[in-house]
């Protein structure tokens, strides 16, 4: 694919995580029996009218603020088209006047993508084709499930500033993790409470023109969506460089056969014949609470992953400081730095054995870590001692000191792990001769003897220090 | 009786709920044949009610200011449990789940809902002729329409099956048939009533009003049904202006502006203006002040109406797809079960306006139709808004004559459109008007006149229609 640049814009609907629906007072709820959280409203019966849901709003407002955009007086419209899942067969949406717009979002790397606008509508209902190819024209009959029609949605339209599968994978996961922070989403791409289209270009590198785009949809996890990219853009650069065109079009990405097809033309995609949607009023939100919204939003990723990165003197795109924060861990940070404890410390193990443990967090408290980070810094514990005490911390709960003894652990120390060297270092008296002479590598072999000799409780980090003391002096 | 002397006979004990209903109940049964006002009648449960309202008073409870008052509802009113057709094929069998909003106003205020009357399909129409269960008759003639859309509603009262009954004016479907059929007929400031339950034709100039032989009839049922609704995000949140308020006032010192292009517009009998004119004299004679005012945007009003009602109506009538409710016709896949639904479902007048609004909205079209009527819009209200700052009220003829025979402008629609043009101005603007009939043509039918208001005008509006009743 030398030679040529992709170019990737990505639009996210998110469900919002109200109580009731974005237009009537039937529940929000994902997985109950069909059409029981229905009214007259969302099954869109005739003389029914939308009221809009005021949470509703307000967690748009607290996307566009933590997306750093300018949340301004907006109107809905309405999209018409013809389709079983769509009550009225027009979704109110909203148009040219969304709600937020012109922001940006910052990935771990530092680079921050444009985010063109933010803007609320409502879900569809959920249709089953039954028979046939299990698609809607050649279906014996289907079934439409309307409780999830009216449920609240936020379309989230980035700039085409992407560059890669991997950068658009980065731009989903940090915009997750900002919608959970914001308690606006549950992020769940998996139950499709986040959806993401893609639009894919390429262009010869160096070009500042864009080519051509293909809409790409039906991508149901972070992997598919980096999936059907990769596939995409080495279709279309295959297609340029054979001498053809890229046409115009929506696709659709088949995750089993792992590629995209046509599913409708530029010439057959819909007029949605946009209008302003009469039976709304505009939403004019008040200045002052828009300031509230933002003073009271919890910090964001970046924001967090800048204050564990300053902690522990790391950079904040470190995969340790990510980790941290995609997990929620930062807390354990907190603690730690208000405890005067080794920050760093405290990082490696979170991203390592918590991370890896993160299913059993309810069992780690705060404090504990912090004891236990204490007893490794001071040499009561080894290393390997200490990730084994977290380990067993993490799945049964219970104090450091107390696991720790259990094992029989104590870190070997002061005069017994000087006296220990000295007998391994008179066991083998040529290989410290040629140590002293400058043969570096072979502390790896004195640690190692160490080790056997005190069953793993020896000090490893502080009998290497022990070991460079006596070669500087020379015996 | 009028209303106002039903209720006060049934709450004070000296008549009983039953014994009214009963009779208007016989009328209809004796000349509904005739006329076809009504699409269903509701009689079993009219009389239940009728008895509870009697119960209620001989308990010493006060049913409310509309106690025992029979009432017609437009059959585009949504009535839980009773058939809703908005006279097209489309809904027939459909029974809503739930009351509107003014239904329920009516039954909390003591009123007995006799039934639903015919209006043209979807309420797109001016004769009532359009309606797919067969037109209704004005009462006063036969052989001629009672007006539309709400010509159902008008011939009830006009021929005293009810003393009230229900409609909506998205154009002049009250005041157009009102003048007709010689009732009075208001359409509210927008937003002062609930459209919630109403089956909508055009959202954004939809409003129900009342139909009464008297104004003051019609003041009572405004303010019974008029006032804020959480379930309309278009009901204003503010006091609703009392309709009765004025009645009594006259018009002394009042100004009000015979309003040039509504009396020099197209087509218009000149025996209509005549009548006009008249009122103005009335209104003088009674101590109002009265001249000429224009109202320069209103010429555009019928170009641009005929975009933007048709424009919302192709949107609002997308859901009857045979999906849901109402009328299917199968097909070997949903879009032919789509095509053919609403092929057999909807009438010709419906599919003209589907038409005309689907294209005015279409891309690359909307701002040369849809976006500049929205602009003469905003003209036309500015206009009326410097022609309220030297004047009360405003006054212009109702319907450009009298009733029509049946058939005579069926053939052509622009004919029948230019029935709306005294009209259409006010739904536009959104601002109120009421029709009061004033005299009649040489054939003896009916005429109408019409007193004009700014918005949530209407104490003003009923106070000059009032004293244009009783100059009569
Ligand atoms: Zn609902």
């Amino acid at each position: 694919m030398s030679g040529w640049e992709t170019v990737i814009g990505l639009e996210v609907h998110t469900e919002l995580r109200t109580e009731t629906k974005l237009f009537c007072s039937c529940a929000n709820r994902f997985g109950d029996e069909p059409n029981t959280n229905v009214c007259p409203v969302c099954l869109g019966l005739p003389g029914s009218l939308p009221v809009l849901n005021a949470r509703a709003v307000d967690y748009a407002v607290r996307i566009g603020v933590a997306l750093h955009c300018q949340v301004q007086p907006s109107i809905f419209h309405r999209k018409n088209y013809f389709y079983p899942d769509m009550p009225k067969d027009y979704q109110i949406s909203q148009y040219d006047l969304p709600i937020d717009t012109d922001g940006w979002l910052e990935l771990p790397g530092g680079k921050r993508v444009g985010i063109e606008r933010a803007h609320l509508e409502e879900d569809t209902g959920k249709t089953t084709h039954v028979g046939g190819g299990g698609r809607i024209h050649d279906a014996d009959h289907s079934l439409v499930d309307y409780n999830r029609a009216g449920v609240p949605l936020v379309e989230i339209v980035s700039r085409p500033d992407l560059r890669s599968a991997d950068e658009a994978r980065a731009y989903v996961d940090e915009l997750r993790a900002i919608l959970v922070a914001t308690g606006a989403s549950d992020g769940k791409m998996e139950e499709g409470s986040l959806r993401v289209d893609a639009n894919v270009s390429v262009r010869p590198v160096g070009s500042t023109a864009f080519g051509t785009r293909c809409e790409v949809k039906n991508m149901n996890s972070l992997r598919s969506l980096g999936r059907a990219i990769d596939y995409e853009v080495a279709r279309q650069v295959r297609l340029v460089e054979g001498g053809g065109e890229v046409v115009q079009e929506t696709r659709h990405w088949n995750e089993a056969e792992g590629h995209t097809s046509s599913m409708r033309s530029k010439e057959e995609a819909f007029d949605y014949r946009y209008f302003p949607e009469p039976d709304l009023v505009p939403v004019v939100p008040d200045p002052a609470w828009v300031d509230g919204i933002r003073a009271a939003l919890p910090a964001m990723p970046a924001e967090l992953r800048r204050g564990v990165a300053h902690a522990a003197g790391m950079a904040p795109e470190s995969d340790a400081v990510v980790t941290v924060v995609r997990l929620g861990l930062e807390p354990f940070v907190t603690a730690t730095v208000a405890a005067g404890a080794d920050a760093g410390l405290a990082v490696r193990r979170l991203a390592n054995e918590v991370a890896s443990e993160i299913g059993s967090l309810a069992n780690l408290g705060p404090e504990q870590f912090v004891t236990l980070l204490r007893m490794e810094s001071a040499g009561d514990l080894t290393t390997a001692q200490a990730r084994t005490v977290l380990k067993d911390m993490l799945t049964g709960g219970g104090d450091p000191a107390g696991i720790a003894a259990a094992h029989g652990f104590e870190a070997l120390g002061g005069d017994a792990l000087e006296a220990a060297l000295d007998e391994v270092v008179a066991d083998n008296a040529d290989a410290w001769a040629r140590y002293v002479a400058g043969e570096d590598k072979l502390q790896g072999l004195f640690i190692g003897r160490l080790r056997g000799a005190t069953a793993g409780k020896a000090d490893l980090a502080a009998a290497a220090a022990i070991l460079r003391a006596r070669r500087a002096a020379g015996c | 009786m009028t209303a106002v002397e039903i209720a006060g006979a049934v709450r004070s004990g000296e008549h009983s709920a039953v014994e009214v209903v009963e009779e208007h109940l016989e009328r209809i049964a004796r000349r509904d044949g005739g006329v076809h006002a009504f699409l269903h009648l509701t009689a079993d449960a009219a009389l239940e009610r009728a008895a509870q309202v009697d119960e209620a008073v001989a308990a010493g409870i006060d049913p409310g200011p509309l106690a025992g008052v029979p009432v017609a509802l437009k059959d585009n009113l949504c009535t839980r449990g009773v058939p809703t057709t908005c006279a097209s094929r489309i809904l027939e069998g459909w029974r809503p789940p739930y009351d509107a909003t003014v239904v329920s106003r009516l039954a909390a205020a003591g009123a007995v809902a006799l039934g639903k009357t015919n209006l043209d399909e979807f309420a797109m129409g001016s004769s009532t002729e359009n309606s797919a269960f067969g037109p209704t008759r004005n009462p006063h003639d036969p052989t001629r329409v009672p007006g539309g859309s709400s010509g159902g509603s008008a011939a009830a009262v006009a021929a005293g099956f009810a003393p009230l009954a229900l409609g909506s004016d998205t154009g002049g479907s009250i005041r157009q048939p009102a003048a007709l059929c010689g009732v009075v007929g208001a359409k509210p400031t927008y937003g002062l009533v609930s459209r919630y339950g109403l089956i909508a034709f055009a959202s954004s100039l939809d409003q129900i009003g009342p139909f009464a032989e008297t104004v003051a009839d019609a003041a009572l049922l405004l303010d019974v049904i008029a006032g804020h609704d959480p379930a309309d995000s278009t009901s204003l949140p503010s006091a609703p202006p009392s309709a009765r308020a004025g009645l009594d006032r006259g018009v002394e010192g009042l100004r009000v502006g015979l309003v040039t292009e509504l009396t020099t517009a197209e087509g218009l009998d000149p025996q209509v203006v005549a009548r006009t004119r008249e009122a103005a004299d009335a209104l003088e004679a009674a101590g109002a002040k009265v001249d000429e005012v224009s109202v320069p945007a209103a010429v555009y009003g019928l170009s641009a109406y005929y975009l933007i009602a048709p424009a919302e109506a192709s949107s609002n009538l997308a859901r009857y797809d045979g999906v849901r409710y109402g009328l299917r016709a199968p097909g070997a896949d949903i879009t032919e079960m789509y095509v053919r639904t609403r092929t057999e479902g909807f009438g010709a007048e419906v599919k003209r306006r589907i038409m005309l609004g689907t294209y005015a909205l279409s891309a690359g079209y909307y701002d040369a139709y849809y976006g500049k009527a929205q602009k003469v819009r905003t003209r036309i209200l500015e206009d009326f808004d410097a022609a309220y700052q030297r004047f009360d009220a405003l006054l212009g003829p109702t319907a450009p004559g009298g009733a029509f025979a049946l058939g005579a402008k069926t053939t052509d629609p622009l004919t029948m459109y230019l029935n709306d043009v005294c009209t259409i101005p006010s739904n536009l603007a959104g601002h109120p008007a009421v029709s009061v009939p004033y005299g009649v043509d040489a054939g003896g039918l009916p005429l109408g006149v019409q007193v004009l208001a700014p918005a949530l005008g209407e104490t003003v509006m009923f106070q000059v229609a009032a004293t244009l009743e009783a100059s009569r």
